[in-house]
C-alpha cells in the first residue's frame, strides 16, 4: 500500500504545476463584460471541428458572447456519431450541435429530439440570404430543423499551373478535358491524382467522383432519385457514371488503382507538386486547400481549380455541394439566440476571412482570396443545387458505397458485381 | 515454501546458476533481434514526430538519418499549445487514479471470498464473472448512460470512475482469484486456529502477500483508463466538456475533414509518458510478479 | 478546478476507507448471529459491493441487450429472430465470422507463444528489466498512436517510386516489388495484417504474467533436474511447462476473448473494409452509425454464447484445481 502513495503524491504534485502553468486556456471564452442580456447563462455545443476549425469557431462565437454575456462551452470530436447516437435514446444531449448530414438530421427529427427552428430564425430573412438549395435540405415536412453554418463545394479539378495553365480557357466539357490532358500531358506521369484512403470513411472521395459524374451525366433528377432509393443501382444511367470513372479516371490514374486506395485522400495532391508531376489533376473538393502540401503552395500560382466541366449540356451549371449542418437540442433563451446569430453574414464572415471555408450566407462576402472568392461565386450562382448524395442515404447505404468503391478501385470486383451487391444492401436499408 | 520465500530463493540461487551455465551468443542474438522487431515500428513513429508533416509522409522515416536534416520540434509545439491541454491532461489524473483504486479494493474483497471461503454455486458464480469479460463495451453504453442520467450523474467524473470500475472487474477478479487461491493454506488455517478474524487475514496475510498481483493490475487497470476515449466521451463528453480527458484532446488534433495526422506520433509520445513512469515505478513488484496457480512451494 | 482536486482526493482516501471500513463493519454485524451462520453469510456480503458493480455495469445492460436484439429497429415490437436470422445470412456477417475466427486462434497462439519464449528466454540474461520493457511499450501506446505506427510499417507506394512503408522498403532492398499489404485480400493476408498488430501490442501482457509465473517456480526442482544431467530442453518439458499450464490458461482465456472483442484495430487501420470486417466492427456500425441497435445487440449476444465453451473448459479447470488443493 505504500509504494501507491509514493508514487501518487508526485502524480498529482505534477499534475497541479502543470495546471498552474496553463491556467486559464479554456474553450470557454470567460462570460463578457458588459451584463448582456443573457448574463451568466451556458450554451453547450458540440461539433466536428476541431483544432484549427475549433479555434475559427471560437472566433465566430466570441462576439455574441460579448455582446450577450452568455458562455458557449464548446467540444470539438470526430466521434460525434457515437454521442448522439447514444444521446438520442437517453436524452443526455447537448444544446446545439453540428450533424452529421440531413439524413440524420431526418432521423433525429423523427426520434423527437430536435427543436424545429421556424420560431427562432426570422425565416424570410434567413431564405433569402441562404444559398438555394441549402434551405431546403434543413427541412422536414416544411419546418426548419437543421441551419447550415458553413458549405463547401465538391468536384472541383485542380491543376498546377507551371505544368499548364487551364485558367483562361478551362474545358468546358468532359471530351475536351480528355483531350486537352492528352495534350498537355508533358512529363507528367499520369492524369488523374486519385487518393481514397480515409479510415474507417476510406471510399468516400470515390463516392465523389460518381456523383460529380452523374450528376452531369443523367441530370440532378435522375441523381436525387438515385439516393432516394428510387433509381436502382443497377440501373443504366448508374451503370455509365461507374464505368466512365473506371475506364476514364481509375485507368489513367497515377500508381493505378492500388496506389489510389493505398494513398491517403489528404496527401492524394500532393504529388502536383513533385518534379517530374505525378499526375496533371485532382479532382476534390474546396476544403483541399488546408491539406497536405497545398497549404505551403501559393494560390494561384502552384495550384488553381477549374469547375467540373459540363458532360451532357442539358444539365450544364449543376453544382455538388456539401455543409455542416447545425440542430438544436434544448431551446433554451440562450441557445434560440446562439442559433439565431449563427445564420447572420457577419457570425459567417468571421470563419470565411479566416480561410478554408465558404459561406452559407449570401451576403458573407469577406474571402480572402480568388480561389475561395471563385468557389462561393459557383455556389450562389448554381442553376442546380444537389447535395452530397452519399450523406443523403440511410447511413448503411452509405457504408456500403464506400466499401464498394474501394474494392471496385482496387480491382477487387467488377462493376457489375459491386452494382448487384449494392442493390441488395438498398434493398435492405431503405427498407428499415 | 511461501510464494514470496520461493521467489526470493530463485534470484539468489539464480546468480550461482549464471556463473556455472553462461548463456550463449545464441540465446543474447535471440533476445536482442527480437528486442530490435519489436522497437522498430516505434522507433519509426518517433524519428518521425520530429519531422515536419509534409517531409514525414513524403519519405521512410530511415531517410532522415541521412542528411539533408529535416528534424523540428514543430509537431510538439503546436500538441503542447492546444488549448485546453493542461485542463484534460489534469482531469485524465482525476480519472484515472480512482478508477483504479476502486477496483482493486471491491476486486480483492471478491477475490478473498472466491479463493478461501465456502458457499454453493462458487465455481459457478466465478465462471459467470469471468465470463462478464465478453460484454463488448458498446453494448452497455446506451443502458448506463440512461442510468446515469436518471440518477443526474451523467457528465460528472463520478460518472467515469463507476463506469471504470464496473468494466475493470472481471478481469481483475479473474487474476487476482487465481493469484489468491494458490497461497499456501496452511498460513490461513494457522491464522484461523489463532483466532484471527477473516478480515484480519485479509488485511494481515492476503494483501501484503498479493502485493505483487496488485500492482500489476493497477499498472493494466490504470493503462486502460488513461487510454480510454470512448467511455469518457460518451458519459461526460455531450453535457460537461470541461471534465474530458487528454485522450479527447489528442483525438481532436485532427480535424474534422481529415487534416493534422502528422501531429498524433508526437501526441503518443507525451501522452504515454505517464504510463510509463507508473509501469517503471512499480515494475519491481511487478516483475517478481503473480507467482499463483501453478506453482507449489 | 480546486473543488476537482477536493473531489479527486476525497475519493483516493475516502472512498478506499468506506470499502475498508465497509468490511470492518460487516464483521462487526456478524457478530449478531449465531457462529454457525456466520461463515455462510460473510461470503456474500464481501462479494456484495462487487456484484453489485457487475449487475448495474455489465449484466444489467446485457439483459437489456438481449431484449433488444429480439425487437425491431426502432424498439417497439418484438420480431422474435429476425435479427439473427439477418444476421446469418448477411455475407459480410459471415466473413466477419470467419476473420474472427482467425484471429481467435493466431493472435492467442501468437502472444501466448510468444509471450511463453520471451519470458523464458529473458529470464536467463541480467538485462531481463530493459528486454521486458520493450516488449510491454506497445502496450503504453494508445490505439490512436498504435494505428499510425503501424500504418507507417504497411505503407505502400506504386512500384518504382521511393517507398514510404517501413516492410515495402525492406523487401523493395532485396529486390521483391511492394505489396499493398493492407488490400491484399487472399489467404487473408490484410487480416493477418491487422493480426500482427494487435499481437504487437498484446505480447507483453502475456509475456508479464507469463514471467512472473516462471519466477514463482522453486529453483531447487530446476536445479536437481539439471544436476541429474536433464538438458535445457528437457527441464523446459518436463518440469517448467507443466507448472506454467494453469498461468497458460488464464492467458489464453484472456487473449481469446480479447480476439472475439477486437475492434479499435481494425476500426483505425482499414474501417472494416476489403474483407477484414471483425464481429466488433459489425456491431459497432449497426448500434452507432446506422442506428440499429437490435441488429447490434443480435451480433453482441452471438459473441456471449461464442464464449460459452470456453467458459465451461475453464469450470472443468478449476474442478480439478480444487480437488489437488
Amino acid at each position: 500500500m505504500r509504494s501507491r502513495w509514493r508514487f501518487i503524491t508526485p502524480v498529482v504534485a505534477l499534475g497541479l504545476v502543470l495546471a498552474a502553468c496553463s491556467g486559464g486556456n479554456n474553450a470557454s471564452a470567460p462570460a463578457g463584460s458588459g451584463g448582456g442580456s443573457l448574463s451568466g447563462a451556458t450554451v453547450t455545443v458540440i461539433g466536428t471541428w476541431t483544432d484549427v476549425e475549433q479555434k475559427n469557431f471560437l472566433a465566430m462565437v466570441k462576439p455574441w458572447e460579448d455582446q450577450t454575456g452568455a458562455t458557449v462551452k464548446y467540444q470539438g470530436t470526430r466521434s460525434i456519431n457515437d454521442i448522439l447516437a447514444a444521446g438520442i435514446p437517453t436524452g443526455v444531449l447537448p444544446d446545439l450541435a453540428g450533424l452529421p448530414g440531413p439524413g440524420q438530421m431526418a432521423e433525429y427529427v423523427q426520434a423527437g429530439a430536435l427543436k424545429p427552428l421556424d420560431g427562432v430564425l426570422d425565416v424570410n430573412t434567413y431564405t433569402s440570404e441562404t444559398a438555394p438549395g441549402l434551405v431546403k435540405l434543413g427541412q422536414v415536412d416544411g419546418k426548419t430543423y437543421g441551419v447550415f453554418i458553413k458549405a463547401s463545394i465538391k468536384g472541383l479539378i485542380w491543376f498546377n499551373p507551371k505544368l499548364h495553365d487551364y485558367s483562361s480557357s478551362p474545358p468546358a466539357t468532359w471530351d475536351d478535358l480528355k483531350t486537352q490532358a492528352k495534350a498537355n500531358q508533358g512529363n507528367a506521369k499520369a492524369i488523374w491524382c486519385l487518393g481514397i484512403s480515409s479510415g474507417d470513411a476510406s471510399g468516400w472521395p470515390a463516392t465523389d467522383w460518381i456523383e460529380s459524374i452523374l450528376l452531369r451525366q443523367a441530370g440532378p433528377d435522375v441523381y436525387n432519385s438515385w439516393w432516394q432509393g428510387k433509381t436502382k443501382w443497377t440501373d443504366p444511367a448508374i451503370k455509365q457514371a461507374f464505368d466512365t470513372y473506371m475506364n476514364d479516371v481509375v485507368a489513367n490514374t497515377f500508381g493505378g488503382g492500388t496506389n489510389a486506395v493505398a494513398t491517403k485522400f489528404d496527401l492524394a495532391g500532393d504529388p502536383l507538386f513533385a518534379t517530374p508531376p505525378g499526375c496533371e489533376f485532382l479532382h476534390q473538393a474546396s476544403f483541399i486547400t488546408g491539406l497536405g502540401k497545398f497549404p505551403k503552395e501559393k494560390t494561384g500560382v502552384d495550384y488553381n481549380f477549374f469547375p467540373f466541366p459540363s458532360i451532357n449540356d442539358q444539365f450544364k451549371g449543376a453544382v455538388e455541394g456539401a455543409g455542416d449542418l447545425f440542430g438544436m437540442f434544448h431551446d433554451t433563451p440562450a441557445a434560440k439566440s446562439l442559433m439565431k446569430y449563427l445564420v447572420t453574414a457577419p457570425a459567417q464572415d468571421i470563419w470565411v476571412k479566416a480561410g478554408g471555408a465558404l459561406s452559407a450566407n449570401k451576403n458573407a462576402t469577406d474571402y480572402p482570396d480568388d480561389i475561395s472568392k471563385r468557389s462561393a461565386d459557383i455556389l450562389s450562382k448554381a442553376t442546380a443545387f444537389v447535395f452530397d448524395a452519399s450523406d443523403n442515404m440511410p447511413t448503411a447505404m452509405n457504408a456500403a458505397f464506400w466499401s464498394h468503391m474501394v474494392s471496385l478501385t482496387a480491382g477487387k470486383e467488377t462493376v457489375d458485381q459491386a452494382l448487384a451487391a449494392l442493390q441488395k444492401v438498398a434493398d435492405d436499408a431503405y427498407s428499415q | 515454501m511461501t510464494a514470496i520465500a520461493s521467489a526470493e530463493a530463485t534470484s539468489s540461487a539464480g546468480k550461482g546458476w549464471f556463473a556455472r551455465n553462461r548463456p550463449g551468443i545464441g540465446l543474447h542474438g535471440a533476445i536482442v533481434f527480437l528486442m530490435i522487431i519489436w522497437l522498430i515500428p516505434t522507433v519509426g513513429l518517433l524519428i518521425n514526430s520530429f519531422r515536419p508533416g509534409d517531409v514525414a509522409s513524403g519519405s521512410g522515416w530511415w531517410t532522415a538519418i541521412f542528411p539533408p536534416y529535416a528534424f523540428t520540434f514543430e509537431n510538439y509545439a503546436h500538441v503542447l499549445e492546444q488549448s485546453n491541454l493542461g485542463t484534460n491532461f489534469l482531469n485524465s489524473l482525476f480519472i484515472s487514479i480512482p478508477a483504479t483504486v476502486i477496483p482493486l479494493f471491491v476486486a480483492a474483497f471478491a477475490a478473498y471470498a472466491f479463493s478461501w471461503m465456502e458457499f454453493p454455486g462458487r465455481n459457478i458464480l466465478f465462471v459467470v464473472v469471468v465470463g462478464l469479460l465478453v460484454v463488448p463495451l458498446q453494448a452497455t453504453l446506451i443502458p448506463v448512460l440512461k442510468l446515469f442520467a436518471t440518477w443526474g450523474i451523467a457528465g460528472t467524473l463520478l460518472a467515469v470512475w463507476l463506469a471504470h470500475t464496473g468494466y475493470g472487474l472481471p478481469f481483475a477478479i479473474y487474476l487476482l482469484r487465481n493469484y489468491m487461491g494458490a497461497l499456501p493454506r496452511e498460513v490461513f488455517e494457522s491464522a484461523a486456529i489463532d483466532g484471527a478474524s477473516p478480515v484480519t487475514a485479509f488485511f494481515r496475510l492476503a494483501i501484503p502477500m498479493s502485493v505483487p498481483v496488485i500492482a500489476a493490475l493497477a499498472i493494466f487497470q490504470f493503462l486502460f483508463v488513461w487510454n480510454d476515449l470512448l467511455v469518457a466521451l460518451i458519459y461526460i463528453g455531450a453535457v460537461n466538456p470541461d471534465n474530458l480527458p487528454l485522450t479527447v484532446s489528442i483525438a481532436g488534433l485532427v480535424t474534422s475533414i481529415g487534416g493534422g495526422t502528422q501531429f498524433l506520433g508526437a501526441a503518443a509520445f507525451l501522452s504515454m509518458a505517464l504510463p510509463l513512469i507508473v509501469f517503471f515505478s512499480l515494475q519491481r513488484y511487478f516483475v517478481r510478479g503473480i507467482v499463483g496457480g501453478s506453482v507449489k512451494g | 478546478m480546486t473543488d476537482k482536486l477536493v473531489t479527486a482526493i476525497i475519493v483516493v482516501i475516502a472512498v478506499p476507507a468506506v470499502l475498508v471500513g465497509y468490511i470492518w463493519g460487516t464483521e462487526q454485524a456478524l457478530r449478531l448471529v449465531s457462529e454457525r451462520m456466520k461463515p455462510r453469510i460473510r461470503p456474500w456480503l464481501w462479494l456484495l459491493p462487487a456484484f453489485g458493480f457487475l449487475g448495474v455495469f455489465l449484466v444489467y445492460p446485457m439483459i437489456g441487450t438481449v431484449v433488444t436484439s429480439l425487437q425491431d429497429k426502432f424498439g417497439k415490437k418484438f420480431v422474435g429472430l429476425t435479427n439473427y436470422a439477418w444476421f446469418f445470412g448477411s455475407d459480410d456477417a459471415l466473413t466477419a465470422l470467419k476473420n474472427n475466427a482467425l484471429w481467435l486462434i493466431f493472435l492467442t497462439l501468437l502472444t501466448v507463444g510468444l509471450g511463453l519464449l520471451i519470458a523464458v528466454l529473458v529470464d536467463r540474461v541480467r538485462y531481463e528489466s530493459v528486454a521486458k520493457s520493450v516488449i510491454f511499450v506497445p502496450l503504453a501506446i494508445s490505439m490512436v498512436a498504435a494505428g499510425v505506427i503501424w500504418l507507417y510499417m504497411y505503407g505502400y507506394s506504386p512500384p518504382g517510386a521511393p517507398q514510404t512503408g517501413t516492410l515495402n522498403a525492406a523487401i523493395g532492398a532485396v529486390g521483391i516489388s511492394p505489396v499493398p499489404w493492407l488490400q491484399v485480400e487472399s489467404f487473408s493476408v490484410n487480416t493477418f495484417a491487422l493480426i500482427i498488430v494487435m499481437a504487437w501490442m498484446w505480447t507483453g501482457f502475456a509475456m508479464v504474467i507469463i514471467s512472473a509465473a516462471l519466477k514463482g517456480i522453486n529453483p531447487e526442482l530446476l536445479e536437481a533436474a539439471r544436476v541429474d544431467g536433464a538438458t535445457e530442453l528437457q527441464v523446459f518439458r518436463g518440469i517448467i511447462f507443466p507448472l506454467l499450464v494453469p498461468t497458460l490458461v488464464v492467458i489464453s482465456t484472456t487473449m481469446i476473448i480479447t480476439a472475439l472483442k477486437a475492434f479499435d484495430v481494425v476500426f483505425t487501420m482499414t474501417g472494416g473494409q476489403l474483407k477484414t470486417n471483425v464481429i466488433g466492427t459489425l456491431m459497432y456500425q449497426e448500434m452507432f452509425s446506422f442506428g440499429n441497435s437490435a441488429r447490434g445487440a443480435a451480433i453482441a449476444v452471438v459473441l456471449l454464447v461464442a464464449i460459452v465453451p470456453i467458459m465451461f473448459f475453464n469450470i472443468s479447470r478449476f474442478r480439478a484445481q480444487e480437488a489437488i488443493r
